[in-house]
């Protein structure tokens, strides 16, 4: 292989963080470096973290080939059931969160009812939830938001890790960052000796060191950005546990081969002893769930349940998967690469409010970038054929 | 040089790492059908592909003529112009269009674009009947008459478009023996109305029976023409495909049936669903042996494939009743998965749409049939994953850079060995073969016969489906006859030949 090859290929390969890496030092740049401050990078997350617990619960469904449109109307239904037991029974902090945590794995189930025991396209199904339940939660709110919800509550979205222990922000989150630094160069580590000693091929070492120095240095770089302001939000370390939780899940479970199995050939799957029908029950469980999750964040954030809230964010968690490279036909995608997806909408989101552009012209740039970057994506490798 | 109506010389095309066409010469005369054979990989397809215009000029290094003008083709269009019609051997027809739309795809019938529905039907007659659908209505769509009728609206598809150069690809690789014969018979027809064919197969003996000439390609590289191809045996070309004496095309068989019945399919009947009237398996009694390979013999739509699929978790098919019943006992086989954990494996006839799931790795597929070995509380082992099915790969000599190359990349031979391996990484008792040899090429089929072989060896019950009956005579130990659906006979292989079991069959 000729070294321009070579290059290419890993061009190819790490094409959405290249794109990530890229909008991100363009705003950078463009915003005169107010875009990398402490409150912005801590605000970033908290704008941005519903989409990623959406996205926890969208991939496995857009793996199936299929997509989930009812989940911004689950999302404001559940916001809503939170927002009654929270204000109108006084209900408190643990008995609101498992209440909405069922009611979203029940509407979850609803649909996965449909679709897997009478074979409904997913689509109609979540269509006809996106409208269902975006009109129940008018009625149940009565066109009005209620709040504000009790402190206990709010903590989810506006707490920070150091001020739940007391501990001081900078030293526990650099704590923590060095933690989390070691846990990443481990788990690399192990894996590579867990190859070689099973003699599967590894890449050279070169490339598992880089990573690990490029990785770790983005943890401790945005880490200390952070604890210079108040450290982690106790959401950044929900989405992080779901991330590695889903991530864990697809990779590494029968479920979650399951789930790229029926995605990638139903019939064969099926043939193959995969229960196909409780891989698609399942996966559409679990996204209700997720949305009953990044309800209670979204909730908490806003401290109000409204009728409007979580118009569109299916389209969102949609478009972040599609972004970062899953396959429409089902298949193929990862968390991680959905989740560096999710950061480029997030940051061309943030970047473009900082600049002061209008939110009509966001939203075109928007939807250009989102076709511009799966085409940047897709094209080279459609070539070839 | 006017008798040769395509002439192509010093072919070359290169793909990244291969060399698919290294300096081919092929010569067609006009009038004549021509053999094109060659083992998987050979680039028959390739070279076929250069002159249908699918690789454009360019893309590829040689010249070729047709009636000895120079053609440097861009889109398959321009080759259509010249009158070269391909027929792949997936065919390129709109199921839900009507037979008449789709022999008119590409050039409606009408004025300015707009479809002049009454003249579409009107002009589609004719070429039905040239090709022997006079039968069927034009209106019919194409998803409702059988695959040998849709081969037919392919052909009349190319004859619309006034071709002079007729290319079919495996076109009875989905057929049965009788479809086969009256598309064979079609071509020589055609043949006499002044239309150059050109026929890529696997199966010598059509080859044998409707060529006029022969080329065989091996490797990229022409490797020998046959100018009359009545001299040529199968043999012959054999040894030329693989470049080597294959003394027997099947291998010897090592196996010692036992005495008592291991397997059994009792009393079983399976209803159309679609029609659920309708009978398509009729009160079937199968009866396999450790270390039998029992042969299902039967022809397209005779219940071969359904009653396997039935069998094995209930996959096709409506009010299925009748029993299985392993060593005495009866087994549920109600869905795939518990017909798995029973033992059952079952290898599909058509293999890219119901064996394998393309997108994923050659790893993922060998394992997804018995992902249970690999977990532990539904979490997966990954490197045990990778290190056994690396070495099931190369136990049954897939063909491949690495295990984590996408299936949809390998060749047909090399997806069916992956096939393989999956269902012997699930150490099955009981095997449903549907088509094991289909499509693939003589060595690969070998290898696959030896396989076979190998598990009725170690024990296995095997049951083969195969639309070939030298194939059955070669592998089989004892034949089921299956006719519309009934058991029709059953007999020793010893005592049977082809003639005692066409009578069944028909």
């Amino acid at each position: 292989m000729t070294k321009g090859n070579k290059v290419g290929k890993i061009l190819k390969q790490y094409s959405m963080v290249i794109i990530l890496v890229v909008i991100a030092v363009l705003f950078q740049v463009m915003t005169g470096g107010l875009m990398f401050t402490n409150t912005n990078l801590t605000n970033i997350i908290l704008q941005n973290s519903y989409v990623v617990i959406l996205v926890c619960g969208m991939l496995p469904v857009i793996l199936t080939g299929n997509v989930d449109l009812s989940v911004g109307s689950v999302l404001a239904f559940i916001g809503a059931i939170a927002a009654i037991l929270q204000v109108k029974f006084k209900w408190g902090f643990l008995p609101t969160t498992i209440v909405s945590l069922a009611v979203g794995i029940a509407i979850g189930a609803w649909n996965g009812f449909w679709i897997s025991v009478y074979d409904i396209p997913p689509f109609i199904v979540t269509l006809s939830g996106e409208l269902a339940f975006r009109g129940l939660t008018q009625v149940v709110l009565d066109g009005a938001s209620i709040g504000p919800f009790q402190d206990s509550f709010r903590a989810i979205a506006s707490s920070y890790i150091a001020d739940l222990f007391g501990a001081d922000p900078f030293v526990l989150t650099m704590i923590l960052a060095v933690i989390a630094c070691a846990v990443f160069v481990f788990v690399q580590i192990k894996d590579r000796a867990n190859k070689i000693k099973n003699e599967i091929p590894v890449k050279p070492i070169a490339g598992t060191i880089a990573l690990c120095v490029v990785i770790c240095a983005v943890i401790l770089w945005l880490s200390i950005e952070m604890a210079s302001y108040r450290g982690y939000p106790t959401v950044l370390l929900i989405m992080l546990v779901l991330c590695v939780l889903y991530s864990f899940i697809c990779k590494k479970t029968i479920f979650g081969r399951s789930l790229y199995a029926v995605g990638g050939n139903r019939k064969a799957a099926a043939l193959s002893g995969i229960k196909d029908r409780k891989t698609m029950f399942l996966a559409y469980t679990n996204n209700g769930l997720m949305a009953s999750v990044a309800a209670l964040v979204y909730a908490a954030r806003l401290n109000a349940a409204t009728p409007k809230a979580g118009v569109n964010f299916e389209l969102d968690a949609i478009a972040a998967c599609y972004v970062g490279g899953a396959s429409v036909s089902g298949g193929a995608g990862s968390i991680a690469l959905a989740l560096i997806g999710c950061f480029v909408i997030a940051i061309l989101n943030n970047g473009m409010s900082m600049m002061g552009i209008s939110a009509d012209w966001q939203q075109t740039v928007k939807g250009i970038v989102i076709l511009a970057s799966v085409a940047l994506d897709l094209v080279p490798k459609r070539k070839r054929k | 040089m006017s008798d040769y109506i395509l002439e192509a010389k010093g072919i070359t095309k290169e793909f990244p790492g291969v060399k698919a066409l290294d300096d081919v010469t092929f010569k067609v005369k006009k009038g004549e059908i021509k053999g094109l054979v060659g083992e998987n990989g050979a680039g028959k397809s390739t070279l076929m592909n250069v002159l249908s215009g699918v690789w454009p000029a360019g893309s590829y290094s040689g010249n070729f003529y047709v009636e000895g003008k120079e053609c440097k083709f861009k889109t398959i269009r321009d080759s259509e112009v010249e009158g070269i019609a391909i027929i792949h051997q997936e065919l390129a027809l709109i199921p839900l269009l009507s037979i008449a739309e789709n022999i008119f795809l590409g050039h409606i019938q009408g004025k300015n674009n707009i479809m002049d529905w009454n003249l579409t039907y009107k002009n589609a007659i004719p070429y039905m009947r040239r090709v022997g659908l006079a039968d069927e209505d034009p209106g019919t769509p194409v998803n409702q008459i059988g695959v040998g009728k849709q081969q037919l609206v392919e052909i009349a598809k190319a004859l619309s478009k006034n071709c002079k150069i007729l290319i079919l690809d495996e076109p009875t690789a989905a057929l049965n023996e009788q479809e086969s014969k009256n598309l064979l018979d079609l071509l020589k027809s055609l043949q006499a109305d002044g239309i150059t064919c050109i026929i890529i197969s696997h199966k010598l003996n059509e080859i044998c029976y409707v060529c006029n000439s022969i080329t065989v390609l091996r490797d990229g590289k022409t490797v020998a023409d046959f100018e009359d191809a009545k001299t040529v045996t199968e043999d012959e070309l054999i040894k030329n495909m693989v470049g080597r004496e294959l003394t027997n095309r099947y291998p010897k068989k090592t196996n010692v049936p036992q005495d008592e019945v291991y397997f059994e399919i009792k009393d079983w009947c399976v209803h159309h669903p679609e029609f659920p009237d309708k009978l398509v398996i009729d009160h079937a009694n199968i009866k396999l042996r450790k270390g039998e390979v029992v042969g299902l013999a039967g022809l397209m739509g005779a219940g071969r494939t359904e009653l396997c699929m039935s069998v094995f978790g209930k996959s096709y098919g409506c009010h299925i009743t009748g029993e299985v019943f392993k060593e005495g006992k009866k087994i549920d086989c109600s869905t795939p998965s518990k017909a798995i954990d029973n033992g059952i494996a079952y290898l599909s006839e058509d293999r890219k749409q119901y064996g394998l799931i393309l997108t994923n790795t050659i790893s993922m597929n060998i394992s997804l049939a018995n992902l249970k070995r690999l977990a532990k509380n539904g979490v997966l082992d990954l490197d045990r994953e990778v290190r056994e099915t690396g070495e099931s790969a190369k136990q049954f000599g897939v063909k491949c850079s690495s295990i984590f190359q996408n299936v949809g990349d390998l060749s047909g031979g090399n997806m069916q060995k992956v096939v393989v391996s999956k269902w012997m990484y699930n150490a099955p008792d009981v095997l449903m073969l549907d088509e094991p040899t289909r499509g693939i090429d003589v060595g690969a089929k070998y290898d696959i016969y030896c396989i076979i072989n190998e598990m009725a060896a170690a024990g296995k019950a095997v049951l083969v489906v195969s639309s070939e009956l030298p194939e059955l005579l070669g592998l089989c130990d004892r034949l089921y006859i299956v006719n519309e659906g009934k058991i029709n006979g059953e007999m020793d292989v010893k005592d049977a030949t082809q003639e005692n079991v066409m009578k069944l069959l028909i």
